[in-house]
C-alpha cells in the first residue's frame, strides 16, 4: 500500500514539525496511532442493532463502537468492569447495579441508568423483532414484553426500575448466580436517545460509546471507523482508525491480504490453510474460539431412546477418529473436543480438559462391541444430516462417516445426507423433522459454561433441538444457577456436563479455532473468545 | 414496424409472468428463510411468527404472489432481511454490473470482431490456427480459472493491477474482470465471425465489389462485414442478458458488489425478497435485449421486414 506508506511519512512529517511527537516505527511501544487499518468485513446479516445482531460480522462493529457494564478478557475470557462500578446482590436474584460517571455516547449524550433500561425494554419487547431478545429472557416480565404466543402485555419489563442517574435494579424471575457475566455481550449495551428518536438514522450511522466513531457507512460496501479521541474509557484505540471493507468471498480477501492492498483478515480460507505458514509466517493467528460442533441425535425419535441407545451413541462417538480428521481435513484449525464446553472458558470458567474420558476416544474394536450391545444402529445405517451450502461441512460429514465405517467394518453403516441451503436444514432440525444425527454448531453468547448447557440440553430449552430430557440434569442446572459461590456454581454444572457425557446426549467433535493473518504494518493482533480481533490494541506501523 | 414493436411487447407480459411465478415458486421451495435468520440456535418462536407476519410468509404462496406483483408494479420491491429495501439495493448493484457488461462488450466487439475478421481473411494461414487454437483453450477452460489465474498473476506476482475492485468500481478497474467475464463468449464472437466472413468472402455481391474496383477496405467494412455480422449480433445481444445475471463468479473473485453479488447472497440467505427482484429485472433486461436484436436485423439486412 504504496500510497498510504507515503501518507503516513507526510503525517509524521507534519507531527514533527509541529510537536516531535511519536511517530513511526521503533520502540517497543512503537506504532503510528493516526494511522488507519483495514479489515476484512462481510455484510451484516440482520440490520446493525445491539440486540439483533447474532454473528460476528455484525458483532465487530459493535465491539468497535459499544461498551457495556462487562467486558470479556481478549485473553482469559474472564468478565471484567467496564461501565459497571458495581453489580451487588444478596440473593442472586435481585441486583443492584450501578455504573461509572463520566461515560458519554459519542454524540456528547451522558450515559445514564436510563440508558441502559430503555435499551434492554427496546430488546426486549416483542414487537421491534430483536432477535436476541432471549438474552433478557431471565428479567422479570419478560413474558409480558415478548410472550410466546398471543399479544404483547406490556411495554417494559417489570423486573427492571431507574433508582437515580447512575444506578438501576434488576429483579430476574429466577435466581440465576452468573448473571452480571452474561452483561457483557452486545445485546446489554446502552443505547443514546437518538436510537429512538431517529432511528433510520442511527441506522445509517450508528451512534455508541465504545473506543471508535462510525464516521461513514456504505451498506454493503464499506464501513468507515475512526477512533473517538474523546473516549473516556481505558482502552483507547492504540490506532487511528479502521475501514471495514466488504469482502464476497474470503479467499478474495485473502489474495488482497497478499497483495498488500488489505491489513487484516479475520478469516483465513480453508484452501489457503496450506499456505499461510509460507505466505505470512507468524503473521497467522489461530486461537479456540468459543464454538463446539457436535453430532445431536433426534431424542424425540423412538429409535434413537430406548434403552441402550446411549450405548449406540457411546460406539459412535468412540469410532470417530478425531485426531485424524482435524489434521487432515481442517490443518488444525479444530481441536479435538474432550468435553462439551470449550477452551475458552479456562479451568476455572468450567473447561474440563477429558470430561469425556474414554468416550472421546478412537478405538475400533470398543466401538463395535458398545454398538452391538446397544442393539445395533437403528435401521442398520446412520443418516448425518448437514448443510451444503456452506462451511465446507460435507468434507468433514464424509470423514467422520468414513471412520465409523472403517471402524464398524462396514461400508454402509454411515453416510451423509446433505440438504440444499442453511435455512432449509435449520427449519427442520428446529421443527423435529430429522431422523437421524444432524450436524449442530454451538456458539458461545457468554464465556459462561451455563451457557453451553442449559440452552442445548435443558428440558425444553430453546436450541434443544434433539429433545433430549433428563431430570438429574435440568436439577443439576437448576441448583447451580441457585448457587451464589461461582466456583460452587461451576462445579455443580460440571456435574451436570457429566450427566450429559453418561447418556452421550450429543456427541462432541471439535473446538473450532478463529484465525486471522496480517499484513506487516500491523502488530499486537488478538482474537477474542467471540473470534473478533481486539482492534482498539492493534499497533500500526 | 410499430405494431411488430407492440406485439412483441404485449408477448413479454405472459413470459414475464411465468418466469416471475416461477422463481418466486422455487426460493419458496427451499423452505423457511426464518429459520437461517439466528444461525446454528433456535429463533424464538415469538419473534419467528412476527417476521414471518412481517414479511407476508405467514400467507398461503399465491396470496404472497399476487401481493407482491402488485406492489412491483407500484415500485416496491419489498425490503431485505437486513433491513434495506430491494430497490436501494437494486440502486447500487445496477449501475456496477451495467458497467461491468458495457466492458465486457465492448471487448467483445473490438476483440472479438477485429480477430474474426483477421482470420476468417486469412484462412488456414499461421495466425488463423493460431488464434483458433487460442479460443480453444479459451473456451475449454472454466472462467474462475481464467479468473484466479489473471487476479494472481496480474495483481499479487507483478502487482500490474489491485486484486479486488473498490466499492466505487470505475470502469478502470473493470477492465480485467471484464475480459475475464467476456473471455468466453469473446472466443465465440471470434469464430461466428471467422466462419461467418470465410463464407460470404466467396459470394457474388462481394465478387461483384471487387471488380467495380471498390478499395480493399471499403468491400470488407460496407459489404462483407455488414452482412457477415448478422449472427454476430444475435449472439452479442442475447449475451447481455447472460453477462448481467452471469456475473456471479467473476463478481466473486473480483469482489465486485454488482447484481451477482447480491443473487447470490439473497439465495444463500434464502431472501425471497431480493432473489425475486433481480430476476425480476434481469427477465426485463433479457426480453428488451431480445427485442431490440430482433430489430437490429432490419437495420442490417434491408431484406427483413416487419410488419
Amino acid at each position: 500500500m504504496r500510497a498510504a506508506t507515503h501518507a503516513r511519512w507526510a503525517a509524521c512529517a507534519v507531527a514533527v514539525t509541529l510537536a516531535a511527537t511519536a511517530c513511526g516505527g521503533g520502540g517497543g511501544s512503537g506504532g503510528d496511532s493516526g494511522a488507519v487499518l483495514s479489515s476484512s468485513w462481510t455484510d451484516p446479516q440482520n440490520p446493525l442493532e445491539p440486540a439483533n445482531t447474532n454473528e460476528v460480522q455484525g458483532g465487530k462493529v459493535l465491539y468497535m463502537i459499544f461498551r457495556g457494564l462487562k467486558q470479556y478478557d481478549p485473553k482469559t475470557g474472564e468478565a471484567e468492569d467496564m461501565l459497571a462500578e458495581k453489580i451487588e446482590t444478596s440473593d442472586s436474584r435481585n441486583y443492584t447495579i450501578t455504573i461509572k460517571d463520566g461515560w458519554t455516547f459519542s454524540n456528547g449524550e451522558k450515559v445514564t441508568a436510563k440508558s441502559f433500561v430503555d435499551a434492554w425494554n427496546y430488546g426486549a419487547s416483542l414487537k421491534n423483532n430483536q432477535k436476541n431478545a432471549y438474552f433478557f429472557s431471565y428479567i422479570e416480565g419478560y413474558d409480558e414484553v415478548h410472550p410466546e404466543k398471543g399479544e404483547q402485555k406490556a411495554e417494559t419489563l417489570s423486573g427492571l426500575k431507574v433508582v437515580d442517574d447512575r444506578t438501576f435494579t434488576v429483579r430476574l424471575s429466577q435466581k440465576f448466580s452468573s448473571f452480571p457475566d452474561t452483561l457483557g455481550y452486545n445485546a446489554f449495551v446502552p443505547l443514546p436517545r437518538v436510537f429512538f428518536d431517529d432511528h433510520a438514522g442511527w441506522l445509517a450511522k450508528p451512534v455508541g460509546n465504545g473506543p471508535y466513531t462510525v464516521e461513514s457507512y456504505t451498506k454493503g460496501s464499506e464501513m468507515r471507523l475512526t477512533k473517538w479521541d474523546a473516549y473516556p474509557g481505558e482502552d483507547a484505540a492504540q490506532n487511528g482508525g479502521v475501514t471495514l471493507k466488504v469482502y464476497t468471498d474470503n479467499n478474495t480477501a485473502y489474495t488482497d491480504l497478499m497483495a498488500g492492498n488489505l491489513d487484516l483478515v479475520d478469516d483465513v480460507p480453508a484452501q489457503q490453510l496450506r499456505n499461510v505458514q509460507n505466505d505470512l509466517g507468524d503473521r497467522y493467528l489461530n486461537t479456540p474460539a468459543g464454538i463446539i460442533q457436535t453430532l445431536s441425535f433426534p431424542h424425540y425419535d423412538k429409535k434413537w431412546n430406548k434403552d441402550g441407545s446411549d450405548k449406540v451413541r457411546k460406539g459412535l462417538s468412540r469410532a470417530i477418529d478425531r485426531e485424524q480428521i482435524t489434521e487432515t481435513i481442517f490443518q488444525k484449525t479444530r481441536t479435538p473436543a474432550t468435553d462439551w464446553t470449550s477452551p475458552v472458558l479456562g479451568e476455572d470458567g468450567g473447561y474440563k480438559e477429558g470430561l469425556c474420558g474414554e468416550w472421546c476416544e478412537y478405538d475400533a474394536d470398543e466401538a463395535k462391541k458398545l454398538i452391538e450391545e446397544g442393539g445395533g444402529l437403528p435401521g442398520g445405517q446412520v443418516k448425518i444430516t448437514y448443510n451444503a451450502d456452506t462451511g465446507s461441512h460435507k468434507l468433514w460429514v464424509d470423514a467422520v462417516c468414513n471412520s465409523i465405517n472403517n471402524a464398524l467394518d462396514n461400508d454402509r453403516a454411515c453416510v451423509g445426507s446433505p440438504m440444499g441451503t442453511f435455512a432449509d436444514f435449520r427449519s427442520q432440525a428446529s421443527t423435529q423433522k430429522l431422523s437421524g444425527p444432524f450436524r449442530a454448531g454451538w456458539q458461545m453468547d457468554y464465556p459462561l459454561i451455563q451457557n453451553f448447557l442449559q440452552p442445548l440440553y435443558y428440558t425444553g430449552a430453546s436450541s434443544n433441538d434433539g429433545k433430549w430430557s433428563n431430570e438429574e440434569f435440568d436439577e443439576l442446572v437448576d441448583e447451580a444457577n441457585a448457587e451464589t459461590d461461582v466456583a460452587k456454581a461451576v462445579e455443580t454444572f460440571q456435574k451436570a456436563e457429566e450427566v450429559v457425557r453418561d447418556n452421550m446426549a450429543s456427541i462432541p467433535l471439535w473446538y473450532q479455532n478463529g484465525s486471522a493473518g496480517w499484513s506487516d504494518r500491523l502488530s499486537n493482533v488478538a482474537l477474542n473468545p467471540f473470534s473478533v480481533p481486539v482492534y482498539n490494541e492493534i499497533k500500526v506501523g | 414496424m410499430g405494431r411488430y414493436v407492440v406485439r412483441r411487447l404485449l408477448q413479454m407480459i405472459p413470459v414475464f409472468i411465468g418466469s416471475t411465478l416461477l422463481i418466486f415458486l422455487m426460493v419458496n421451495v427451499m423452505g423457511d428463510p426464518i429459520a437461517g435468520l439466528c444461525g446454528d440456535r433456535q429463533c424464538d418462536p415469538a419473534t419467528a411468527a412476527q417476521l414471518r407476519k412481517e414479511f407476508g410468509l405467514d400467507k398461503p404462496v399465491w396470496q404472497q404472489y399476487l401481493t407482491y406483483m402488485g406492489n412491483v408494479f407500484t415500485g416496491d420491491f419489498g425490503t431485505a432481511f437486513n433491513g434495506q429495501e430491494v430497490t436501494e439495493l437494486m440502486s447500487t448493484a445496477f449501475p456496477v454490473t451495467i458497467r461491468l457488461t458495457i466492458v465486457a462488450i465492448l471487448l467483445q466487439i473490438i476483440i472479438g470482431i477485429t480477430l474474426g475478421v483477421v482470420t476468417g481473411l486469412r484462412r488456414g494461414r499461421p495466425v488463423d490456427t493460431g488464434v483458433l487454437l487460442v479460443t480453444l483453450v479459451v473456451i475449454s477452460v472454466p472462467t474462475f480459472v481464467t479468473g484466479l489465474l489473471l487476479q494472481l498473476l496480474l495483481g499479487v506476482e507483478w502487482g500490474w493491477i489491485r486484486p479486488s475492485v473498490s466499492s466505487a468500481a470505475p470502469f478502470d478497474e473493470l477492465i480485467v474482470p471484464g475480459l475475464v467475464l467476456a473471455s468466453v463468449s469473446l472466443a465465440y464472437v471470434t469464430r461466428l465471425t471467422r466462419t461467418s466472413i470465410a463464407e460470404n468472402r466467396r459470394s457474388d455481391y462481394v465478387r461483384t465489389a471487387i471488380a467495380k474496383g471498390l478499395p480493399r477496405h471499403r468491400v470488407v467494412t460496407r459489404h462483407l462485414l455488414r452482412n457477415s455480422l448478422i449472427p454476430v449480433v444475435t449472439f452479442i445481444g442475447a449475451d447481455i442478458g447472460f453477462l448481467m445475471g452471469g456475473a456471479i463468479v467473476t463478481e466473486r473473485i473480483f469482489n465486485i458488489h454488482g447484481v451477482g453479488y447480491q443473487l447470490y447472497q439473497g439465495i444463500l440467505r434464502q431472501n425471497t425478497q431480493t432473489v425475486v427482484g433481480f430476476v425480476t429485472v434481469l427477465v426485463l433486461v433479457f426480453l428488451l435485449c431480445n427485442l431490440v436484436v430482433d430489430l437490429l436485423y432490419a437495420v442490417l439486412d434491408p431484406r427483413i421486414r416487419y410488419a
